[in-house]
């Protein structure tokens, strides 16, 4: 992921070949976790009974993979309430996205609106060809032509350097976070021999560690990339100073974004849920303090 | 023996010139395909143009001088994007840009020219187009830059020519302001 921060021009295609492997990576890591946690939670429940969960994990887990690879925009942007632009409605955003991706060589993302008046806006889809950027009307009313340009600009490129990734990993922990629920009914406690108390221990140690590392890699890949998108947007447009005043504007606004929720909380350029209480101490921020990165971009210039 | 290791030299080396020549190959391709994005834009401006000339006339009677110096360095910019190299026609381009600036800078002055919604719409457009070309540039350029520097670099320099590649131009604004910043405003 650092394949922008020490060039100033990043090879779009070589970004987008390291994007995919890295998706299939993080895909053959999750399926093989739920596989262990599979195992394990069927021998706690049966002795023996881990092998006959083994291929309903595979199948289950690879299934879920394959949903949030291919579908995972379609169904990123249907939970969002986002709609497709029609080819007339708001030219201005409708250049702007076509200008930005010239810039990168790639197809023009396709566009959407939510109806929210809170200002936020992402991108998905699991390469540039299959790709598509969502916008609030509250962006559209607030931001003036050239911060929309910078807005659009790091969201285009977060689409092409890691959202493909994020995006899968905020779809496959909000599985993993579901497996782990749907595991915890019907437990029973049982007296059990040596080795059952060991595998119940395992058992329990996994269900309890998956989501927190389901969440973990979330938020570290997540709020990494929140400083890389902004210096590597920010570098193509050689203008740091846009991009924050567009976060400064996205920053005075309290108002939290209704449509988002865990899972894709961590797509959005700015925090849209609003509601991180002091005592997490950021550990689980899905975003960066928004004054730290305007001052990165500052100090930029 | 030294059959087998002179036979393991000569399928190395022709590995070797298969990857670098199919290498060099791709990145031409990429600067063809980023050149064609730029194109594109441009003959999409030399579109809008006359449109815009005839929407202005009809308000700034009086400014003919500055409608026939667009008109002219958008008659030059058509030509020289028939046949005449990047670096001609950024020239050509650069010309039709500030002459462009100009009948914006006459229509400032008619504010009832500023309410005509045709006139919105065609300023709109030939930002978003300025915008584009601006973009698609320096995507060019960034595909020109990589094509050149490995055709420059040790050890394809040696045999590059052999096969006919050639150093692509870049696409160069004059303008230094626009340089900085890609957004234009008119």
């Amino acid at each position: 992921m650092t394949t922008d921060s020490t060039s100033a021009r990043l090879s779009i295609y070589d970004a987008a070949a390291a994007n995919r492997w890295r998706t299939l990576l993080l895909i053959a890591v999750f399926t093989a976790l739920i596989a262990v946690l599979a195992y394990f939670v069927g021998e706690y429940f049966a002795p023996g009974g881990g092998i006959a969960a083994l291929p309903f994990a595979v199948a289950i887990s690879t299934g879920s993979a394959l949903v949030s690879y291919f579908a995972g925009d379609k169904l990123i942007l249907a939970q969002s309430q986002a709609r497709e632009l029609g080819a007339s409605e708001e030219p201005q955003l409708r250049n702007i996205v076509e200008a930005l991706a010239l810039g990168l060589g790639i197809p023009s993302p396709k566009i959407y609106v939510i109806e929210d008046s809170a200002p936020n806006a992402f991108a998905t889809g699991r390469d540039p060809q299959h790709a598509s950027i969502a916008v609030t009307r509250g962006l559209l009313d607030k931001l003036d032509r050239t911060e929309l340009s910078h807005v659009g600009n790091r969201d285009i490129r977060v689409m092409v350097l890691v959202t493909v990734l994020v995006g899968t990993v905020a779809l496959l922990a909000d599985w993993m976070w579901r497996s782990f629920f749907w595991t915890q009914g019907g437990r029973r406690d049982r007296d059990r021999g040596g080795a059952g108390a060991i595998i119940a221990v395992i058992a329990v140690a996994l269900a309890v560690l998956t989501p927190i590392i389901a969440g973990l890699i979330q938020l570290a890949v997540s709020r990494q990339r929140e400083y890389l998108a902004d210096a590597s947007g920010a570098l193509l447009t050689r203008y740091p100073p846009g991009l924050a005043s567009a976060l400064r504007k996205i920053a005075a606004d309290k108002e939290p974004l209704e449509v988002a929720n865990k899972a894709t909380a961590s797509l959005y350029i700015a925090n849209p849920l609003k509601d991180a209480p002091a005592f997490f101490d950021h550990l689980f921020d899905t975003h960066p303090p928004i004054e730290e990165r305007i001052k990165r971009l500052e100090a930029m210039d | 023996m030294e059959i087998v290791v002179v036979l393991v030299i000569i399928g190395a080396l022709a590995l070797f010139f298969i990857a670098t020549y199919n290498r060099l190959i791709t990145l031409r391709q990429r600067v063809k395909e980023a050149w064609a994005d730029i194109d594109v834009q441009l003959k999409r401006r030399h579109d809008l143009i006359p449109n815009l000339v005839e929407t202005v006339k009809g308000y700034a009677t009086h400014e003919s001088t500055v409608f026939q110096k667009v008109t002219e360095a958008r008659a030059a910019a058509v030509a020289a994007g028939s046949s005449a190299s990047p670096e001609q026609r950024a020239q050509a381009e650069n010309m039709l840009t500030s002459a462009l600036r100009s009948v914006f800078a006459v229509a400032e002055n008619y504010p009832q020219l500023q309410a005509v919604q045709e006139f919105k719409d065609l300023s709109e457009n030939l930002t978003a187009t300025e915008d584009k070309i601006s973009f698609a540039r320096r995507f060019y350029n960034g595909n020109v830059r990589d094509y050149n520097t490995s055709l420059q670099t040790f050890p394809t320099n040696v045999f590059a020519g052999m096969f006919g590649f050639k150093a692509e131009q870049y696409f160069e604004l004059a303008d230094a302001t626009e340089r900085a910043v890609p957004q234009v405003k008119f």
